[in-house]
């Protein structure tokens, strides 16, 4: 009996020991700096002007929250995160489906499938610019090239970016959750007449349903905070640019740690919210809320 | 038998459907492969297939130390920041997977929260601790975000691996006498390296991939990866575009990766769901 529990007690040790590399990276990598942007966003602190530097309280949050940059940012920003995962899941179902059921050339699909997922996002962004762009050379400054610099073409071009760099990635989740279900069921149904339609709509995607979540909300938290593709195909101009463009050109075009601080801040929230709501969504199909014992 | 009508309408309608995917995944991809291999007076002739095929871009972007430098960056910090990351993951993921101990949900959790956390949160100060303590502009400076927001995916992959592994050769090892940290050592170890080969793929690919820190903590060659590198180009002179060299740059980081995808596409597609999607 006490050499069992000094086993337990050495494995709860080991398990401890083990763990304790990667928790405290992740602390001091994440908490730290997060509750330091928490400090910064509460002081005036413009590295232009450090001696000005004071304690503001909410000043900075008020200035963000008032102005008409954060909520055209943020409008574009849920604009592209909702068109971009909705368009990767119908695409991402088919591809998954077609990688499923393939009879010939599977493994041919499977690999260009995977392609747009090994590739660069910034290359793939400026092959995209570059397609968009009539008289390529000549693009002295991104401003003078027509698609690119109307506001809904151009969100339009950086979701279709978007759209074909994750779409892999849904896909191959979604394939996964495909797998799972039982050719049994489906065969069943079809021999109660069920045509194809209604074997995919009333037996396969009941049985995806925890993979199409999982695919949902790590694209929707993935797509929220978009940066790579906007800042190579528009960095932001018309009215194109994301709330992580924003809160980059606040730091690093007026470097203004406490504004953009309070942006980071903000974002940080906006993700927390969508990632509690997806959570209280799925219930007991969370990804970290599953039975992760032996 | 073998090609009734029904049967060739079927091979017709799959050959149809899987050249549309296999176009759409390739499209962008040789569009930037033709640019890169045109001929710098045919750059903006705005052909698919370049008319004049020239090396000149390649030659172009390796005669001049910046980008053979960010290269050298690329891959230096991508494979430290691998290691790193792997080894750590590999440490926690073991316990996760094989360990009974309290606070393995917290882990989990936490993990959790840092794939989800948006970089730009920490960009700022980032951008200003790293300043303090003199790790702006350095290597150092981009391996620690880096192996920071992969070490999550890499405990999730890992995890899922290890669940995989036989039990009862561990035991037997214990029944043996071997200690939990030997039976790590000896026996868990060589059955999850193809486990771990594959997330130090999947680890690489991110670190590789990585664009916001590396514009954001970086002000000079000494740290600067090919995608922020890139982003900064100029033409060789201020009359020419960077477009070529741009191309052809991007061509140079795509290749690597895309060998590695076509080589471990099996292992990648198994790694990328486990983490994900599993009973």
């Amino acid at each position: 009996m006490t050499r069992l529990s000094e086993g337990a007690r050495q494995e709860r040790r080991l398990g401890w020991l083990l763990c304790a590399p990667a928790v405290l990276v992740m602390l001091a990598v994440t908490a730290y700096p997060v509750l330091y942007a928490l400090y910064l966003s509460l002081h005036r602190y413009d590295l232009r002007f450090p001696q000005l530097a004071r304690f503001v309280g909410l000043d900075n949050y008020a200035a963000v929250l008032s102005s008409g940059f954060w909520w055209e940012a943020f409008q574009v920003t849920c604009l592209i995160t909702v068109v971009s995962v909705a368009v990767e899941l119908a695409l991402g179902m088919g591809l998954a489906v077609v990688m499923h059921r393939a009879i010939l050339g599977r493994p041919a699909v499977r690999t260009a499938v995977l392609l747009p997922y090994g590739i660069v996002t910034v290359v793939a962004a400026f092959s995209w610019q570059y397609a968009w762009t009539p008289g390529i050379g000549y693009l002295v400054d991104s401003a003078g090239e027509a698609p690119l610099t109307d506001h809904w073409k151009a969100i339009g071009l950086i979701i279709l970016a978007e759209v074909w760099k994750t779409t892999p990635f849904m896909a191959l989740l979604l394939l996964a959750g495909l797998a799972l279900v039982p050719e049994e069921t489906l065969r069943a149904a079809m021999v109660d007449g069920a045509t194809r339609w209604q074997r995919f709509r009333l037996v396969t995607l009941p049985l995806m349903k925890p993979a199409i979540l999982v695919a949902l909300l790590f694209r929707t938290l993935d797509a929220f905070r978009i940066f790579d593709n906007i800042y190579v195909l528009t960095q932001g101009s018309n009215g194109t640019g994301s709330v992580s463009i924003l809160g980059y050109d606040n730091l690093f075009t007026a470097l203004n740690l406490g504004i953009g601080s309070a942006i980071s801040v903000l974002i940080f929230l906006c993700v927390a919210v969508i990632a509690f709501a997806f959570i209280r969504l799925f219930g007991t199909a969370a990804p970290g809320s599953e039975d992760t014992g032996r | 038998m073998s090609t009734s009508p029904a049967q060739r309408r079927r091979i017709a309608r799959w050959s149809v459907v899987n050249t549309a995917v296999v176009l759409y995944a390739l499209f962008p991809v040789w569009w930037i492969v033709a640019l890169s291999f045109k001929d710098p007076a045919t750059l903006s002739d705005g052909s698919f297939v370049p008319r004049r095929w020239t090396l000149e871009n390649y030659r172009g972007i390796f005669a001049t130390s910046e980008f053979t430098r960010a290269l050298v960056n690329s891959i230096g910090i991508a494979l430290i920041s691998t290691v790193v990351a792997v080894t750590l993951g590999t440490m926690a993921a073991y316990a996760v997977a094989r360990l009974r101990f309290p606070g393995k949900r917290l882990l989990i959790g936490t993990s959790l929260l840092i794939a989800m956390f948006p970089p730009i949160s920490l960009v700022s100060p980032l951008f200003d601790i790293e300043r303090f303590l003199g790790l702006f502009d350095t290597w150092a400076g981009l391996i620690i975000p880096y192996m920071t927001f992969s070490l999550p995916l890499a405990i999730y992959t890992l995890s899922a691996f290890f669940r995989e592994i036989p039990w009862d050769l561990e035991k037997a090892a214990k029944v043996d006498g071997a200690t939990p940290a030997q039976a790590f050592r000896l026996v868990i170890a060589p059955l999850a390296a193809p486990g771990v080969f594959t997330t130090a793929i999947l680890v690489f690919i991110f670190c590789w991939n990585d664009f916001l820190f590396a514009i954001s903590l970086t002000s000079t060659t000494a740290a600067r990866t090919v995608p922020a590198a890139i982003a900064f180009f100029t033409g060789s002179s201020q009359f020419q575009q960077p477009t070529g060299s741009i191309a052809a740059a991007a061509v140079v980081i795509t290749v690597p990766i895309v060998v590695f995808v076509l080589l471990f596409q099996r292992r990648i597609v198994a790694g990328l769901t486990s983490g994900a999607v599993k009973g």
